[in-house]
């Protein structure tokens, strides 16, 4: 860890605040321009809470607050995604003495372009939840019964285990990346809810996953218990939207906030697709089904 | 067997387990979050989770132990049986989360490791890395998703709870909840329903607790008439770097690795720390506890650094309060190879590195050991009955409260790492308790009168509209909830004076007039955070209310609750007959006390006066008898040599009784 350059010493006594606003799905965005008094040690979030207390614009205008999203304000829930003077990240460890560093003129708040905004910074993560029932990201236990202990596990797969355990489910991975793009669905006229729903899903259901659900599948995958679904997760990962739709172009990894390593999980999920295939295509893809059926 | 549906309100440890535990049991389960589960307020917990383990068992652990150990550290305000049940039931906890996967961080060989918490000499604390609580969030997260798969359970998340319905007879029989992004309200018949909701650390502004810790659904269903006990036991946790969003836990290790505790001598010097001279600094704690030094125990750390910025007036800074917390003298090496990870957040969210600068630190509130009061049936052996429908149920009947929010687990101070446990267990046992309840109703969800549910829907839509088209009045909801919590910050967190509690009352009386006379900057429906957070902070109130009369009646000290003016005073006597004199009127006054305040305080709410009506209950004492706690006391060897012959006779007496009967 590189020791933090020492702030300036001479801090404005206002920042201004760039916000890109949208009052609801489908509807036209637009920029707004906040000021608000300056404190020392303020992160973006305490930066919208002073908006929502004030929601006046620079030119005195009255407006509604600012629609955001966030939760644990320590960068463990994930809820607080956006993005920030161009970049996507947390908001609540994105610190405005270090924005301002490198923008001393505005701080500029956008919402998450790979999903669909909801209103204002708040956007519908579902899909990406969705994703992690696509790969099962869970372990198939018997029962909730005491059943004694699990497994032992060596401390090797302990230590491998628990990086990638940490996924918050941010999306920061799936906004960088070149191959996620946005779907976004209205409902139509005469659609109940429940189609609607059942449209949606099918959609989520066929576009790329995302590297942190490639992560969790392969998480799942070296568990003791976890495994007894591998062949399913690698199933799902080499249907339409698998690993093969990502184009290896990194973004993901180097902005992931918990630092996950997403390429490894990537290449790993890549060679054991192509071991699976392979073998798919020995035994015939419709005998495998039969066999498992009948294991 | 007719199909049954449950409602569980709150998605953190405490609700996912039940609602796995219930999808289990065949029930389906309508699932409703503020947020999705998995960013529930439980990812914050670090530390990690109790129970009794092979290795600790061998040293001379056993259950009982951890069950003595939680309800002394609770200053036996703890209720017992569900506590012994708990203990019993933590080995097999762990045990299902590591069968679910949890990266519990392992020895050598393969097994969990296990660190030691306050509070106990045994190493009972299972861990995974610095984020326990997100890998066990995570684990119950997963299940629940996978019962989701199967069509068990349906998520509304992002969906605010307003209220539980209850029939002409009071019967709980599901609740109406509003999705906060079209802001529809509609109704969740259910057969029960359960709260699981957290705790209530906004009522303190800013606290170690996530946004989402509001108590706005336990104050809901207060105000619907379910009970509220001890209200008044918060804890606080010596170590927080304050911010200006949130208080964040800063780790006792800190300490634990030779972090000294200073403020400068002169208010407010305006130098840099590291410009101040030795001479020119008090290591307050190190002075005035030359023994322990910074070591000292949590609340008394607590209290020593409250007081050296509010009565003392010696906080680092002047429009804020806190203390240095300096690690510079320990070897930069050292510091990365023991504290890497807790330096870290400071340096991510304070932007400045604390090894080469002091750390600015002071109290924060961090969790409420009050809550909604919850039922329980004991069993032959002193713990709980399973599966009986009372376990965990409110005095609305088919209203269920776990987690946090419920009251009796952790008394008057909760023992570290025993909230997941808490959380965990109570999730998991409630689900045969629901299954039977809901197996002898006579009318299930289905039944339920269209004009009951209209009744409901229409009366939190009233409210919705009101507050909406504004009363006329102008008060600014978010200037309200700051104000809120600097009158609660002030007087009831860690020093408690009758004079300042009084003087609360009266402004959070005012503050509830004003509340109720919000004008909303977003008169919407669409995705409307402003009118949600309205209706929080009004029904914050309550409770802050609530808390205030408790303590202000409580003329006591016991755990986390501190009266200055109530402390039992050390002996004086030198002499070894009247040393002993002492001692015996000590216990006396001890017991005299015992009688008074060895009670839950419980709270009904008055919706005429708009005012909390205080009244005690006895706490199920049964299995340990109470012993004073006698840290740092002087003279405490003559209390316990007292206190011990007081109770060899009390259970001979006792093992008499029986025979004369
Ligand atoms: C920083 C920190 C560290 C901690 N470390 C430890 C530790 O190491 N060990 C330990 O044992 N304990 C620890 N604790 C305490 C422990 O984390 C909590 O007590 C526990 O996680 C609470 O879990 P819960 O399930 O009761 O509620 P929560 O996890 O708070 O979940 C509450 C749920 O209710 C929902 N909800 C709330 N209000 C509403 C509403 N109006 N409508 C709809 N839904 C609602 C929320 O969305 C959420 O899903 C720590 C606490 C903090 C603050
Ligand atoms: S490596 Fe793959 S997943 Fe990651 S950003 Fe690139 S294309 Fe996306
Ligand atoms: S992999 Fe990293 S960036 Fe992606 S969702 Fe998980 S935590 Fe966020
Ligand atoms: S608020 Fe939880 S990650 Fe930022």
């Amino acid at each position: 860890m590189i020791a933090p350059a020492p702030l300036k010493q001479n801090q404005p006594s206002q920042i201004r605040v760039r916000v890109l606003r949208q009052d609801g799905p489908g509807q036209d965005p637009y920029w707004q321009l906040f000021d608000i008094d300056y404190e020392r040690e303020m992160n973006v979030i305490s930066v919208l809470q002073k908006i929502a207390a004030k929601a006046t614009t620079v030119d005195g205008k009255k407006v509604s607050p600012v629609a955001w999203d966030c939760g644990c304000l320590e960068e463990v829930c994930g809820s607080c995604t956006m993005v920030i003077n161009g970049r996507v990240r947390q908001s609540c460890s994105a610190l405005v003495d270090r924005l301002l560093q490198d923008n001393p003129d505005e701080i500029v708040l956008q919402p998450m372009t790979k999903f669909p905004v909801v209103r204002d910074l708040l956007i519908d993560r579902q899909r990406l939840f969705n994703s992690l029932k696509r790969v099962k990201a869970w372990v198939p236990v018997d029962s909730y019964y005491n059943l004694g202990p699990g497994e032992r596990l060596p401390r090797v797969d302990q230590e491998r285990a628990y990086p990638l355990s940490q996924c918050m489910s941010c999306g920061c991975c799936l906004e960088a990346c070149p191959q996620f793009n946005k779907i976004e669905l209205t409902q139509e006229a005469g659609e109940t809810q429940e189609q609607f729903e059942a449209r949606k899903q099918a959609a989520y259901d066929t576009a790329f996953i995302g590297a942190h659900a490639i992560s969790q599948a392969m998480l799942f995958n070296q568990h003791p218990t976890g495994k007894a679904l591998a062949g399913e997760r690698l199933d799902a990962l080499m249907g339409p939207g698998g690993v093969a739709t990502c184009g290896n172009a990194q973004n993901c990894v180097a902005v992931c906030p918990k630092e996950i390593p997403l390429t490894t999980s990537i290449a790993r999920a890549g060679r054991a697709t192509t071991v699976a295939a392979i073998k798919n295509w020995f035994e015939g893809s419709g005998e495998k089904k039969e066999q498992r059926v009948g294991e | 067997m007719a199909q049954h549906r449950v409602v569980v309100v709150g998605g953190g440890l405490a609700g996912l387990a039940a609602t796995m535990k219930l999808a289990e049991l065949g029930v389906k389960v309508d699932l409703i979050s503020l947020t999705p589960v998995k960013r529930s307020h439980s990812v914050c917990a670090q530390g990690g989770i109790n129970s009794c383990n092979d290795q600790t068992r061998q040293l001379g652990d056993s259950e009982w132990k951890h069950f003595d150990d939680t309800v002394y550290g609770g200053d036996f305000l703890n209720h017992q049986p569900p506590c012994k049940e708990m203990a019993f039931w933590a080995p097999k906890v762990i045990d299902l989360m590591d069968r679910l996967g949890v990266p519990f961080n392992r020895t050598g060989e393969g097994f969990i490791d296990r660190r030691r918490f306050g509070g106990t000499l045994y190493k009972r604390t299972a861990f995974a890395g610095a984020t326990t609580g997100q890998q066990l969030l995570y684990a119950l997260d997963e299940q629940v998703r996978r019962q989701e798969s199967e069509g068990m359970v349906k998520k509304y998340e992002f969906w605010d709870f307003l209220g539980p319905i209850q029939d002409e007879t009071g019967r709980c029989r599901g609740v109406v909840a509003q999705d906060m992004v079209s802001m529809e309200i509609r109704a969740f018949p259910a057969d029960a329903a359960v709260v699981a909701t957290g705790g209530n650390g906004l009522l303190f502004g800013k606290s170690t607790m996530s946004v989402f810790c509001t108590g706005s659904a336990a104050s809901r269903c207060f105000q619907a008439g379910a009970k509220f006990g001890n209200g008044e036991f918060i804890q606080v946790h010596p170590t927080a770097i304050p911010g200006a969003d949130k208080l964040r836990l800063m780790s006792e290790s800190a300490r634990g690795e030779g972090g000294r505790v200073w403020v400068p001598r002169k208010p407010h010097d305006s130098r840099s720390p590291k410009e101040i001279p030795q001479a020119d600094r008090s290591y307050f704690l190190e002075e005035r506890y030359p023994k322990y030094g910074n070591l000292v125990p949590r609340d008394i750390a607590t209290r020593e650094i409250f007081d050296i910025c509010v009565n003392e007036g010696l906080s680092v800074e002047t429009d804020r309060m806190c203390v240095y917390l300096d690690l510079t003298h320990i070897p930069k090496a050292e510091l990365d190879r023991k504290l890497g990870g807790i330096l870290e957040i400071y340096e991510k969210f304070q932007g400045v590195d604390p090894r080469f600068e002091p750390m600015k630190i002071f109290p924060a509130v961090h969790y409420s050991m009050g809550g909604l009061w919850a039922d329980y049936v004991k069993s032959a052996d002193g713990g709980l009955l399973p599966g009986a429908p009372r376990n965990q149920m409110t005095n609305i009947e088919g209203l269920y409260a776990i987690g946090e929010c419920d009251y009796h687990y952790h008394g008057a101070n909760r023992l570290g790492a025993n909230s997941l446990l808490s959380c965990i267990f109570s999730g998991l046992f409630i689900g045969p308790s629901i299954t039977n309840y809901a197996a002898n109703q006579k009318g299930g969800h289905a039944e339920l009168p269209s004009s009951v549910i209209d009744a409901s829907v229409a009366s939190q839509q009233r409210r919705h509209a009101q507050l909406l088209k504004g009363s006329g009045g102008d008060e600014n909801p978010y200037l309200i909830h700051q104000e809120l919590g600097d009158v609660m910050t002030r007087s009831a967190t860690v020093v408690r004076r009758n004079d300042q509690l009084r003087e609360a009352i009266a402004q959070v009386d005012d503050l509830h007039q004003r509340a109720l006379r919000v004008s909303l900057s977003d008169g919407g429906n669409w995705t409307n955070q402003n009118v949600i957070f309205a209706k929080a902070v009004q029904d914050m109130i309550p409770v802050a209310k609530t808390l205030l009369h408790g303590a202000l009646q409580r003329d006591e000290c016991r755990g986390a609750h501190y009266k200055p003016a109530f402390e039992k005073p050390s002996l004086t006597a030198e002499e070894p007959g009247e040393r002993r004199r002492q001692a015996e009127q000590w216990c006396d006054e001890f017991e005299a006390n015992n009688r008074r305040f060895l009670k839950s305080t419980i709270a009904v709410w008055d919706s005429n006066s708009n005012q909390p009506q205080i009244s005690y209950e006895d706490v199920d004492t049964s299995l340990i008898p109470p012993r004073p706690r006698l840290y740092g006391l002087v003279g405490a060897d003559v209390i316990e040599e007292v206190w011990k012959e007081r109770a060899a006779a009390r259970a001979e007496q006792k093992a008499a009784q029986p025979a004369t009967a």
